[in-house]
């Protein structure tokens, strides 16, 4: 973007005008970084602290971590990681691989009915998942699957496929049909084609739609409040949910630092990936 | 070629799995649902069959109504809420920050990614009153105002969840809109200059005429989502104090599952996928009519 408001007046002047905006960016500075600030600082207070000393005091010791250990363990932190970890890589890797490859037989190969299919497809990401929340409760529940993580794992990967075969329906679409054409006159057969040629011409997109669906899914709250029937068998969110409970209201330091721990671990992410992040959230979600 | 590249052999074992796992958990429960309205009770206590009394309740429950208003109140106004703010931001951005935007762009995006359960803990932390203060009553105390008990009633509730989640969104529908904005020529801008366009002038005549679209379909995208509100309003207030912050999303899983009424729960979900539905046509009718106007 090179659209600029030049003018010609002394750099003092441009400097005066600046200062409205300049008031601005620090207003959002404080308003989305100080509560995280404010968040971490908490996470290793002492209870003493939190009692005695005001909200925005700086912790007295930076390296006490107790309230982590304490979250981790006695907070059953360990689990809830652990069954979200379970439920969403298999669901993850089921979405990629079944909507990669539904993408590439909507777009690339040609068949009557195409159409109609990805709009079916489609009208799966407006649904509300409240909607789909009761049949599968009794399905799951008739299977005997309640007691493990199958039914997220199930659900997850129902729900990732609308939006994931429609990106990558996108996707394909603006790789030229000459290369497909050149690849059939050689030879090589559909699957080889999907393999060499396919797959790798839309490596990227892979990524950036598996990094959406993996926000999606980690974040979810409903699916797994529903089908998590036993307390060992709870996700991040659900367990988090019920963190201050298990407490009690009065327990500041590892509730504090439970949600820290969720939010370095997405910070994590974040930071190393924060532009391709950025685009494919919003790209999948305007086309949602 | 077209043998190759129509192979239904083949077609079959791409496409199967996607649309066998699609069909049977997405589309086949959709129609089960909605056999469900009909009914009267859950799978454990059996079920009765009761005609369209479900509908029936669905006009006269008042705890519908409270939801209905509660859920396009929530809509509306966080709606106008992250989409102005969005485009604030936006215009900041591209017109202000320029170059230097990218970090201020990356901060700003990272509450979006947060999972809504930890940011909904946070907020209560931070506008806690009992059994000690948050920050918020705190500042408040500092500057002579008495503590708030934010959670106690429902236009304090309503305003921090509205906070929280315009905290959450505003980064992205900036980003969102931003894109729109890097995509308008240069020379419109320069051209509007030499014609004495300037400041406010410039973003009334020029911008935002030229970002309609994008603004269009952040509106509705906003609307569309605010309908579905549910991760945060349950962490933050659980719908209460009372009902007064229960959007249709909970009020239709507290029926199915506080009180096992699959069948009523069945149709405030269907009566929820009705509201999207016709968002959803309006997207489409409205990208439309932009495109007609090219």
């Amino acid at each position: 973007m090179t659209a600029t408001f030049t003018d010609r007046s002394p750099r003092f002047i441009r400097i005066v005008r600046r200062i409205p905006v300049w008031i601005i960016v620090g207003i959002l500075l404080v308003v989305v970084v100080y509560p995280l600030f404010w968040l971490l600082t908490g996470s290793l207070k002492t209870q003493e602290e939190f009692l005695n000393n005001p909200t925005w005091a700086l912790p007295e010791d930076w390296t006490n971590f107790d309230n982590y250990v304490e979250a981790w363990t006695t907070g059953n932190l360990a689990v809830y990681i652990r069954n979200s970890v379970l439920a969403v890589v298999p669901a993850l890797f089921l979405t990629i691989v079944f909507g990669v490859a539904a993408g590439f037989a909507l777009e690339v190969m040609v068949w009557k009915g195409r159409g109609p299919v990805l709009l079916a497809f489609l009208a799966g990401i407006m649904i509300p998942g409240q909607m789909i929340l009761l049949p599968l409760f009794t399905i799951y529940f008739r299977a005997g699957l309640t007691g493990t993580l199958w039914p997220l794992i199930i659900t997850y990967t129902a729900i990732g496929l609308p939006l994931t075969v429609f990106m990558m329906a996108t996707y394909f679409r603006s790789v030229p049909r000459e290369i497909f054409e050149a690849a059939t006159l050689d030879g090589a057969n559909i699957f080889r084609m999907f393999w060499t040629i396919g797959f790798p011409l839309v490596r990227n997109a892979i990524f950036t739609v598996a990094l959406v669906q993996f926000f999606f899914i980690w974040n979810d709250l409903l699916i797994a409040l529903t089908f998590t029937t036993r307390d060992d068998l709870r996700t991040i969110q659900v367990g988090l949910l019920n963190f201050t409970g298990q407490f009690g209201q009065i327990q500041y330091g590892p509730t504090f630092a439970a949600i820290a721990v969720n939010v370095i671990g997405t910070l994590a992410i974040y930071l190393f990936l924060n532009q391709r992040v950025m685009k494919g959230l919003t790209a999948g979600s305007v086309k949602g | 070629m077209n043998r190759v590249l129509g192979d239904w052999r083949a077609i079959l074992v791409l496409l199967g799995p996607a649309l066998l796992v699609y069909t049977l958990v997405m589309l086949v429960p959709i129609f089960w649902s909605l056999g469900y309205t009909v009914f009267e009770g859950n799978p454990i206590t059996g079920f009765e069959f009761v005609g369209l009394n479900n509908f029936a309740t669905l006009f006269t429950d008042p705890k519908i109504a409270d939801a209905l208003v509660f859920t396009l109140k929530y809509a509306v106004v966080l709606t106008i809420a992250q989409v102005g703010f969005g485009y604030l931001l936006a215009l900041i951005y591209v017109f202000w920050l320029r170059k230097a935007s990218s970090l201020i762009r990356t901060l700003a995006f990272f509450p979006v990614v947060l999972p809504t359960v930890a940011v909904a803990l946070l907020f209560q932390e931070l506008f806690k009153i009992a059994p000690q203060n948050g920050l918020v009553n705190d500042l408040l105390n500092l500057v002579g105002i008495q503590s708030v008990d934010w959670f106690a009633s429902p236009d304090t509730a309503f305003l921090v969840l509205i906070l929280m989640d315009l905290w959450r969104s505003m980064g992205f529908y900036a980003v969102l809109l931003y894109a729109g904005l890097v995509d308008i020529p240069d020379d419109l801008f320069e051209s509007a200059r030499l014609d004495g366009a300037s400041g406010w002038r410039l973003v009334r005549h020029i911008v935002i005429p030229l970002s309609l679209p994008v603004l269009l379909s952040s509106i509705i995208f906003s609307v569309n989502g605010t309908l579905k509100v549910f991760d945060s309003v349950l962490a933050l207030t659980n719908g209460g104090p009372g009902n007064t912050t229960t959007p249709l999303t909970l009020y239709m899983y507290q029926t199915s599952f506080t009180y096992g009424e699959y069948g009523y729960g069945s149709s405030i979900a269907l009566l929820l996928t009705i509201i999207c539905l016709l968002v959803t046509i309006f997207i489409f009718r409205s990208s439309r009519r932009d495109l007609t106007k090219g």
